[in-house]
């Protein structure tokens, strides 16, 4: 073919309804949210003592984790959907969950006496952390990849890890209120792991759907 | 390039006409087109040439860039000036193109804004891809897109020739164009 005859139809294909990237995202956004928080609902739920609990800093600094991994990775994840995106400064955000964990390692390495630390990274919840938040992850990464579908970025296989990491974040913020393990040391071994685990799988979501 | 008036754009007459080819000027467009097509096979040319990959492929880039250009185009933000965003993409489709042609390692890419002032012409011999991709449209599909690419008729002929609507032929067309896109992905590996 040549390649005025392909203008030729692809001047004739009319205007499509125009779709609009951000809100899309956002729409994902809320969708998949509801269907983790029916996930939580139905299966997790929060733990009993949670009122007392958000009274220490430990089951605080949990939420705190979750949020600066959701935060800028859904900031990014919204840049990086266009293919002419340039991530800046904000990729260095991305860090922030990483600086925060090891501060709080290092803290309780301090404070909590060495014969503790490895009841204390073991916890009692480690299986059901690492199946819990992929699990309330799985919608939010399904809707996002699907929102992303509409976008063209440029490095597919690392934006659709970048969503299960998305995914993940927000799937921790509620997996936190459920989990009795509050020690840094737990909450940096395994909910790292269970976001690995959501970034691989969004990472083969990417390479298989979001080429363009 | 385009005579049309870029006001609010000095400079930048292709953001303006793509505004007016995305509120349906079907002849902005087309021009937009073309516009881009000639610029990207400059782009395309140069990165072929020093990969060291002959020019058979060339067209193929250009046309899936274009292609891309079009399905993707709600990804431009009008706030922005419509250039980098064509060179994104030209670049992502022209690597696509070299690596199918078995180059490993991507030598660099001059920027698609490198050859604003050096268009190319369609070389009249080279024949994409495309004709045989489109033996994996569905009947329909192809007959649509051969009648209005091809053999240059109207969608209002064409619905009448398959005694269709003018929505449907449409339809079909964007349908076509999309699955067009996919094979020609799928060609990669």
């Amino acid at each position: 073919m040549r390649t005025s005859e392909l203008i030729a139809a692809l001047s004739a294909d009319p205007v499509p309804e125009p779709i609009r990237l951000g809100r899309r995202l956002s729409a994902a956004l809320a969708l998949g949210l509801l269907g983790a928080l029916i996930l939580y609902l139905l299966i997790v739920g929060p733990r009993p003592d949670f009122a007392v609990a958000l009274a220490t800093i430990r089951f605080d600094l949990k939420f705190l984790d979750a949020a600066a991994l959701a935060l800028p990775s859904i900031l990014l994840l919204m840049r990086l959907a266009r293919p002419d995106a340039k991530p800046g400064a904000l990729a260095l955000w991305l860090f922030a969950p990483l600086v925060l964990l090891a501060a709080a390692v290092v803290v309780e390495l301090i404070v909590v006496p060495r014969d503790e630390w490895l009841s204390r990274l073991v916890g009692h919840n480690m299986r059901y952390c690492t199946t819990m938040i992929p699990m309330m992850a799985a919608p939010i990464l399904a809707a996002l990849i699907w929102a992303l579908k509409g976008g063209a970025p440029q490095h597919p296989g690392w934006t659709g890890a970048l969503a299960g990491a998305a995914a993940a974040g927000l799937a921790s913020f509620l997996y936190a209120s459920h989990c009795p393990d509050d020690s840094p040391l737990f909450v940096a071994t395994w909910y790292p792991l269970a976001t690995l685990l959501c970034a691989a799988a969004g990472a083969w979501a990417g390479r298989r759907f979001l080429a363009w | 390039m385009g005579d049309v008036p870029a006001e609010g754009s000095p400079g930048d007459p292709w953001s303006a006409m793509m505004k007016a080819a995305m509120a349906g000027d079907e002849t902005v467009y087309r021009r937009l087109l073309e516009d881009l097509g000639r610029s990207v096979r400059a782009m395309a040319r140069a990165a072929f040439a020093r990969a060291k990959l002959g020019d058979a492929d060339v067209e193929d880039a250009v046309q899936e860039t274009l292609l891309a250009i079009h399905l993707k185009r709600h990804t431009w933000d009008p706030n922005q000036r419509l250039g980098p965003w064509v060179n994104a993409i030209a670049r992502h489709k022209i690597i696509d193109a070299m690596r199918r042609r078995g180059a490993r390692r991507s030598e660099p890419i001059e920027d698609f804004q490198d050859f604003l002032a050096a268009p190319e012409e369609e070389d009249p011999h080279a024949l994409s891809d495309a004709r045989k991709l489109m033996e994996t449209l569905n009947p329909r599909q192809r007959d649509i897109v051969q009648s209005i690419s091809l053999d240059g008729q109207s969608i209002a002929a064409t619905a009448l020739r398959l005694h269709m609507t003018e929505v449907a032929v449409r339809v079909a067309l964007h349908r076509a164009l999309k699955a067009l896109g996919a094979a020609w992905r799928r060609s990669v590996s």
